[in-house]
């Protein structure tokens, strides 16, 4: 029914740590270009699953392929072509935002003209060309979220991973951030999202609703909330969380 | 390559930003060589001696002078069996020699008296030198008293059991120390390779060893652990690097500032205290070289079953002070028990201090610690190589 190419495909993905099941059969895939959002409450299991597809963590059962890699056997594969961004802000510290572009274009394998080149352009449409050697430890909290996507996403991956990338930003900079994801989009790149404000999920392509490790919806926004008869992917959200109990 | 140079170019800028850390690698060699290399000695300066003399005769007399003129001995006068007890309780005196009545009168008519040396044991080595001084200066006044021609003074070599000493009668077990002129073997000692039998000399190598395995083993450990906590390690995973550049990337620094260290500690020993080099230099880096790898493959391995810094200090902790203690560097490994020796195969300390002290001391060639070397070079491809094969990218 659909011509476009699927960049994402899960099937009956399964993770379990002991006796607990944080991904209980998940099957879902994601094209190339859209912006896909992963839905749920904190410990609905949607860090698990995008470790997962990232090739982080290794899947108990299931067949997973990522930029048309399996995740079992090539994980290095997928992981030349997807750029990553942790719930946990992870850039060195330490080191200046030019050193930080740097190392991680380096380590994919970018040459250093290059990335000259590319980072003078990439801190100009941030505003932060004056701060270029300035320490991350000094820059606000909003500046270091934007620099970490756009580090994600410096070597033009196939696929960005963005695990709960507006956690703890204030609503303008949130605005700001998703004005940032539709730009890569529309550059091409596939992003996968995860997240917990609900609102958010207005602005993605497509999004799944995930509760207890179970993938209780997927579909457009528009088409979730015309099928549950809702107002907002909220409203969606919380009726399907409901019949959980 | 061009992956690790971009890893090498990272850490060196992160260690040079660390406000702590310059001086330490700077200072650190410096302060440890000073304060250890003298404060850890085993040469007893100052021994504090209770003298209880009974006899309070000429020759008692003579004998004590004899410590007073010691510069080892720090003397007080005791007056009673009590006292002597008490001082040893209370820890005023490391030793009471005790002069029996009627010593004056055993001498001359016997040729030899016995007199009594109470030493505080808790230090057995601090003891044993203590015997050894003082055994010393009683068997001089010995001989000297059997010299002096105080009649028949036939040197029997009587059981006695130490630490009583029979004045007159000759100790052949006696180490570095005169011998009573009569004795019928006479023997003529030459320390070799460290003369004077200068401490510091033996314990300069070891310092060295402590400090550049800290250096090493610790930044190496502490620095992948901190990413961790950091999650930046996290962040690295989601990249393709491949598991030998990350530990080559975070080897390589480490390397190279432990083996400066080394240089530094190395000149400052030979500077302040003339230390010996009498080996070549070039072979004194290779087995440092080769030490370093099995120092630093321990602690990325160690920091790779690590979670936090707690942890992998806390088992560093345990390795260093097992290594170190068994080392050779303070105590003489052959004196350990045939169990503990066999264990300590494992010990890379043990090969290092031997290989170290014996190119700088004397002169070894490469010839000479073949085995050390190869031993070493061994152990530390296995270290690398396990820590690499332990790095996990993916999480199970």
């Amino acid at each position: 029914m659909d011509s476009r190419e699927v960049v994402i495909e899960a099937r009956d993905m399964v993770k379990r740590f002991g006796s607990f099941t944080a991904n209980d059969r998940l099957n879902f895939h994601v094209y190339r270009g859209e912006i896909f959002g992963l839905l749920g409450a904190n410990g609905a299991g949607k860090t698990t699953a995008l470790k997962i597809l990232c090739g982080l963590s290794k899947p108990t059962s299931g067949e997973i392929r990522v930029a048309g890699y399996s995740v079992r056997h090539n994980p290095n594969q997928i992981k030349r072509n997807i750029g990553y961004m942790s719930q946990k802000f992870s850039l060195y510290e330490d080191l200046t935002i030019l050193e930080n572009i740097r190392f991680f274009a380096g380590i994919y394998g970018m040459r250093r003209r290059e990335i000259r080149k590319r980072s003078a352009t990439m801190l100009k449409k941030l505003g932060l060309e004056h701060a270029a050697g300035r320490l991350i430890a000094d820059l606000p909290t909003g500046w270091r979220q934007k620099l970490a996507f756009s580090i994600a996403i410096f070597h033009d991956p196939q696929i960005v991973f963005l695990d709960e990338p507006t956690g703890g930003v204030d609503p303008i900079t949130r605005r700001q951030f998703w004005e940032m994801i539709y730009e890569a989009a529309s550059r091409g790149i596939t992003v996968f999202v995860t997240t917990h404000y609900m609102d958010e999920a207005e602005y993605c392509d497509r999004v799944t609703i995930m509760t207890d490790g179970q993938i209780m919806a997927i579909g457009s926004p528009a088409e979730l909330k015309s099928a549950y008869k809702a107002e907002s992917i909220d409203e969606v959200f919380r009726m399907l969380a409901r019949n959980i109990e | 390559m061009r992956t690790i140079l971009f890893i090498l170019q990272k850490e060196f800028l992160q260690v040079f930003r660390n406000r702590t850390m310059l001086p330490m690698i700077l200072l650190m060699p410096v302060v440890q060589l000073l304060v250890l290399v003298n404060a850890a000695t085993f040469e007893l300066k100052s021994i504090d001696m209770a003298v209880l003399d009974s006899d309070r005769s000429l020759m008692s007399h003579e004998l004590v002078s004899r410590f007073e003129g010691s510069p080892y001995f720090k003397l007080t006068h005791l007056l009673s069996q009590g006292a002597a007890e008490a001082a040893l309780y209370d820890n005023s005196a490391d030793v009471v020699l005790v002069i029996p009545g009627g010593f004056e009168r055993t001498m001359v008519r016997e040729g030899g008296a016995p007199v009594q040396l109470l030493i505080n044991a808790i230090d057995g080595m601090a003891a044993g030198l203590i015997d050894l001084y003082a055994g010393n200066i009683i068997a001089e006044y010995g001989s000297d008293m059997a010299l002096g021609g105080s009649g028949d003074s036939p040197a029997g070599f009587g059981g006695l059991s130490q630490p009583d000493e029979t004045i007159g009668q000759g100790k052949p077990d006696r180490p570095g120390g005169l011998k009573p002129a009569l004795s019928p073997i006479e023997v003529t000692h030459r320390f070799l390779f460290n003369p004077t039998l200068k401490y510091t000399i033996y314990m300069l190598p070891g310092i060295l060893v402590i400090l550049v395995t800290i250096v090493g083993m610790f930044l190496t450990a502490i620095n992948i652990v901190r990413e961790k906590e950091q999650g930046t390690i996290e962040q690295i995973n989601a990249t393709p690097i491949l598991k030998y550049q990350f530990i080559t990337g975070k080897l390589i620094p480490f390397l190279i500032i432990a083996l400066f260290e080394f240089a530094l500690g190395l000149l400052a020993a030979y500077l302040l205290f003339d230390m010996p080099v009498l080996g070549s230099l070039w072979l004194v880096f290779l087995i440092t070289f080769a030490f370093l790898l099995v120092a630093l493959g321990l602690g990325l391995l160690l920091s790779a079953i690590s979670s936090n810094q707690q942890q992998v200090s806390f088992t560093i902790f345990f390795f260093l002070l097992l290594f170190i203690l068994m080392s050779g560097i303070f105590t003489p490994t052959e004196s350990m028990p045939e169990w503990a020796q066999r264990i300590n195969i494992i010990n890379p300390f043990k090969y290092y201090m031997r290989a170290l002290r014996m190119i700088l001391l004397k002169g070894a060639g490469i010839v000479d610690v073949t085995r050390d070397l190869l031993f070493l070079g061994i152990y530390g491809s296995i270290a690398l190589g396990v820590a690499v094969w332990r790095y996990r990218k993916v999480r199970a």
